[in-house]
């Protein structure tokens, strides 16, 4: 069970959170957006080997949706690109 | 009679005798005794079957790598496939052996070992292949016959789960996990110490050692007090560390708790630091035969002479290829044991070695080559490695050791790697993953100074404390030559690789040759390591049997991954307390009590919520007590318990703009005071929800939602608000829980209403459809909400909970005069059907979009956008089929339809052009009426279509989704 930091109520067991997937991009403006942009926006999520944003929403605790960077190959919690300094 | 217990010595009880039995037969044995070390000082010789060729066992370890002897407990101790060796024995336990019948000495499967040779490897795959694998699986499950499970829940006291945290995690407590949990302890760490055993000591109680000076034993008591009277040390016996998960979390199975009404406790443990002194296990060496009663591993006789004082036989053959068998053969002859010989397959003997013979014989060069006796060892063949100088020893027991395997289990669980290391010939632990740090015999220092060392070395490297002065032990050095397999001429028969799934090294080699070369291939074609010792003993022998064979080293061939548990844990210590109701509680509503007063039949609504299903009077049949409700709704009056509706307060500046976005149509212009009905989508343009909103003031609203999806539209509410919308103002706060309601719901209900008496006009005029009021109803502060899922005039009456019961109590006394009834899910059922209003999980099925439903006006074409908006619209230009919602008439009236049941065309057996999503007994048409999803359905009304089932077809005219009010006057009224 991996232990997961909540800025709120600081590192808490992942049976207190529920998934909510891999961070997309930012939704795209939906009239100015082509067809195939949409639809690979809309299904297409990321799943890399290596680290990993992703949201979990902690339900069981505060109700904060926070994100992390998860490295799939471990489990663990790893800085993101923007998280230095 | 204990005819093979020693007459002192041991770490048993001899004040404290204990009966058993086994297999029927009555048997004494002491306080302290394993069921196996029992059996053996009991001279109980034939102990088990083999799995699959059922050949007779014997007792082959000391501890969870037991290869042969699985037990069923029965009665008060019941569980199943247990190896005996495990298994602590108590006054008045009852055994038996599984996998034979009717007992291990005459077995009547044993017939199959004349088929032996016709059962290879994958034989069963290969020969029950037609018509399926399936037919024939239980048969052979049986006939393969480990044990069943109880049937039964223990009846004295129960399981428990509970959480721990720890700064260092010590997993054994051998000298190296002693000596670990000393110097943590004392530098003032939170300790949680646990190991598998009844007592401390590892390896030490099986040996004899020194330590300071002194017994080794008396150093384990002299550190066990110690850490016992440290506050901040948790020491735990008979404690298996059984699974090492992500972020250093694991998991302990206490099974002898100080607590008489806990009968196994499962601990979750997060720790700072992981220490491994798992020690190591000895592995057999392979050679014919080598799986008759009487083989031992040299450890485990060791083991039973000095831990438990129990001579396993009376005159032993030692058959080596390492140095730690002369120090058991030693402790045997001291014991009484007369050791005919050690055969060292080795050339030469190292001097410290044979030092530690003394007068006993040493055959160096020399393998076995076979074993007389079926039953019970009575010789042992003994040759050069050339298969030159065969002769044969009398003798009794056979016992062997190939090397030692340090217990990787919980390293490799924690996805550290592993390294072949030459000079012992096993595989040892490389880079660690996680905080952890293997010690001692775990990580391969297999003298008792280096596991004392390094134990003390890793705790004070982790915490930065000083290394303490080790106390000197007696040093004892170890060498092995390996061998994976005995291939002198002259070694003929079956020679086990694993001993419990019966894989030999033919076995192996028929793998290979089929093309199952990667070890993971090998083990699963061969099932070799997937028994419940998950090969402790027998793996690394199949991954020499593979590297010799293919002539590559072991380091390529590696080693399976090693999965929890390390041992076999019961169903409840994983479970703990959280079995039937209190996994998850069912919800109730303040009229459950009533509800249960006045004979409900109680069905589970979604979300665990209880609701009442009908109110079954007298000896009325289901369907009448169906009708009676329906027809008090749509004739005079009726009141269900709508309480478990989701319900959500949003409160802030911009819920308007956010009600907006998430739901289909429009809801900013909503005016306080009034409601809409909404559809919420996904982005992907599906359904996610139906529900009101109602806004009660300029700047607050409320949003209900089905009962299954409230925790589903939260999440969505919040996502979207915490992710995508931070600057918006607004709160989302739950009030599901906070707000109860009765629904008065039939053309009398106004009249109901008004004789409970309340300060709320209730004319159309002043309280017209969708449209709600503050006020009080029966004396009780109420909102007064006019929706309506039945399709009548309806009044959902809110009130607090507190005011709940009251509410409804005086609803029934007020109603009787109007013939008021109590009205289940099964009539609002009825009710929606009749007017086809919508049900999520019925017509909403996750491919449907609100224009299949005939719902288009839903989907606000003034706002630009909205989740889902874009997805639908997309999905609409694509022209596809779409199966739309459509009524069903069968054209027989008294016929039903399944729900679910398929559309084909004409009945034919073809692909379906839809189903059939509800069907129910209308009691306004008095006929059955169905809702049913069809393609291209809206332009098929007056079409009769079929309803194909297994042996039948039905015909039923296609109309319009509504079979009552189709203008909704009633509602509106």
């Amino acid at each position: 069970m991996m232990l997961i930091p909540c800025p709120f109520c600081g590192h808490r067991n992942e049976s207190e959170f529920a998934y909510g997937g891999p961070v997309k991009p930012d939704r795209p403006e939906p009239h100015e957006t082509g067809d195939e942009d949409w639809v690979e926006w809309l299904t297409t999520v990321p799943n890399p080997l290596g680290p990993v944003e992703e949201r979990w929403w902690h339900v069981k605790g505060c109700g904060t949706w926070l994100t992390i960077w998860r490295d799939t190959r471990t489990h663990e919690i790893v800085e993101g690109p923007g998280d230095a300094g | 009679m204990q005819v093979r217990r020693l007459p002192s010595g041991g770490r048993i009880d001899r004040d404290r005798p204990l009966a058993f039995r086994f297999n029927g037969k009555g048997y004494m044995g002491f306080s302290g005794d394993t069921l196996a070390s029992a059996l053996l000082a009991n001279k109980v010789r034939l102990t088990a079957r083999s799995f699959k060729y059922h050949r007779p066992r014997g007792i082959m370890g000391s501890g969870p790598e037991e290869p042969a002897t699985l037990v069923e407990l029965e009665g008060r101790h019941a569980s199943a496939n247990r190896a005996a060796t495990t298994v602590r024995l108590e006054d008045g336990m009852a055994a038996r052996s599984v996998n034979c019948w009717p007992s291990p000495g005459l077995d009547l499967g044993a017939v199959s070992q004349l088929f032996a040779g016709l059962i290879p490897a994958g034989f069963y795959y290969k020969t029950f292949k037609w018509p399926g694998w399936r037919l024939y699986e239980p048969a052979i499950r049986r006939a393969a016959g480990l044990a069943g499970a109880p049937d039964a829940p223990p009846q004295d006291g129960h399981f428990e789960a509970v959480h721990a945290h720890a700064d260092v995690l010590v997993v054994g407590a051998g000298p190296a996990g002693l000596m670990a949990a000393l110097v943590a302890g004392r530098a003032g760490c939170r300790v949680f110490l646990a190991d598998e055993r009844a007592e401390a000591g590892g390896s030490l109680l099986d040996r004899r050692l020194e330590i300071a000076g002194g017994p080794a034993l008396d150093w384990v008591a002299e550190t066990v007090a110690e850490l016992t009277s440290m506050p901040n040390v948790m020491h735990l016996q008979d404690a298996t560390v059984w699974a090492y998960r992500e972020h250093n979390f694991l998991m302990v199975n206490e099974r002898s708790p100080a607590n008489p009404s806990i009968q196994e406790r499962n601990w979750r443990v997060r720790a700072g630091h992981v220490i491994l002194a798992t020690g190591a296990i000895e592995r057999g060496l392979v050679f014919p035969d080598n799986d008759r009663p009487g083989v031992m591993l040299a450890s485990a006789a060791q083991a039973y002479v000095n831990r438990f004082a129990v001579k396993p036989g009376e005159r032993a053959v030692v058959f080596a290829n390492n140095d730690s068998a002369y120090a058991a053969a030693a402790n045997l002859l001291a014991s009484g044991v007369d050791v005919a010989a050690i055969a060292d397959s080795r050339d030469a003997v190292p001097g410290h070695a044979s030092d530690i013979a003394g007068d006993i014989p040493v055959m160096a060069g020399s393998v076995v080559t076979g074993v007389r006796g079926q039953r019970s060892v009575k010789g042992a063949t003994v040759s050069g490695r050339d298969g030159r100088g065969a002769s044969t020893i009398e003798c009794d027991m056979l016992l062997h050791s190939g090397g030692w395997n340090p217990a990787v289990h919980l390293f490799s669980q924690s996805r550290g790697s592993l390294r072949y290391d030459e000079s012992l010939a096993t595989f040892v632990p490389d880079e660690a993953a996680q905080a952890c740090v293997s010690v001692g015999a775990a990580a391969g220092e297999l003298s008792l100074a280096s596991a004392l060392r390094t134990g003390a070395e890793a705790v004070a490297r982790t915490t930065g404390t000083e290394m303490p002065d080790l106390p000197t032990a007696t040093g004892e050095s170890y060498a092995i030559t390996p061998l994976w397999r005995v291939d002198a001429p002259g070694a003929k028969g079956r020679a086990f690789l694993d001993i419990q799934n019966d894989v030999t090294v033919d076995d192996v080699h028929l793998a290979l040759r089929e093309g199952y070369d990667n070890v993971e291939h090998v083990k699963r074609y061969t099932t070799g390591g997937m028994g419940f010792d998950q090969g402790k003993t027998g793996n690394i022998n199949i991954i020499g049997t593979i590297a010799l064979q293919k002539g590559v080293p072991l380091q390529d061939v590696g080693a399976t991954t090693f999965r929890p548990p390390y041992t076999p844990v019961s169903f409840g210590a994983i479970g703990g307390i959280r079995e039937e109701s209190v996994v998850l509680p069912y919800r109730h509503t303040p009229v459950t009590r009533w509800n249960l007063d006045h004979g409900a039949f109680m069905y589970e609504a979604g979300a665990r919520w209880r609701r009442p299903g009908y109110f079954p009077r007298g000896d009325e049949t289901f369907q009448e007590t169906v009708n009676r409700e329906c027809r008090a709704v749509r004739e005079g009056v009726g009141v269900y318990d709508g309480s478990p509706l989701g319900k959500f307060e949003l409160k802030g500046r911009d819920v308007g703009r956010f009600l907006d976005h998430v739901y289909t149509n429009l809801m900013s212009t909503l005016e306080p005071g009034q409601c809409r009905y909404g559809f919420m989508l996904t982005e992907d343009g599906l359904i996610l929800d139906d529900g009101v909103a109602m806004r009660l003031g300029e700047h607050r609203w409320l949003v209900s939602t089905s009962t299954a999806h409230a925790d589903t539209v939260n999440g969505h509410m919040e996502e979207l608000l915490q992710t995508q919308f931070p600057a918006w103002n607004v709160y989302v706060t739950t009030v599901t829980s906070q707000w109860n309601n009765a629904t008065v719901c039939g053309p009398k209900a106004r009249a109901v209403v008004a004789a409970l008496g309340t300060d709320i006009g209730l004319s159309p005029e002043e309280l017209p459809f969708m449209r709600f009021a503050d006020g009080h109803v029966a004396g009780l502060p109420a909102r007064v909400v006019r929706v309506s899922f039945t399709g009548e005039l309806s009044f959902e009456i809110n009130v607090a909970p507190r005011h709940m019961r009251e509410l409804w109590e005086r609803i029934m006394e007020t109603g009787v005069p109007f013939g008021i009834e109590p009205v289940g899910s099964e009539a609002s059922h009825v009710l929606r059907v009749e007017k086809g209003f919508l049900s999520l999980g019925h017509e909403v099925d996750g491919t449907v979009d609100a224009h299949d439903l005939g719902m288009g006006w839903i989907m606000s074409r003034k706002k630009a956008d909205y989740v889902g908006k874009r997805s639908v619209e997309l999905r609409r230009r694509s022209k596809a089929v779409r199966r739309e919602l459509v009524g069903l008439l069968p054209v027989d009236k008294k016929i039903q339809i399944p729900e679910g049941a398929p559309l084909t065309p004409g009945g034919e057996k073809r692909p379906s052009e839809g189903l059939v999503t509800a069907c129910v007994w209308s009691v306004v048409l008095n006929r059955w009426v169905a809702l049913a999803l069809l393609e291209n359905g809206k332009s098929r009304h007056g079409e009769t279509v079929h309803v194909r089932l297994k042996d039948a077809t039905i015909a039923a005219d296609v109309m319009e989704p509504v079979f009552y009010d189709p203008d909704g006057r009633k509602m509106r009224s």
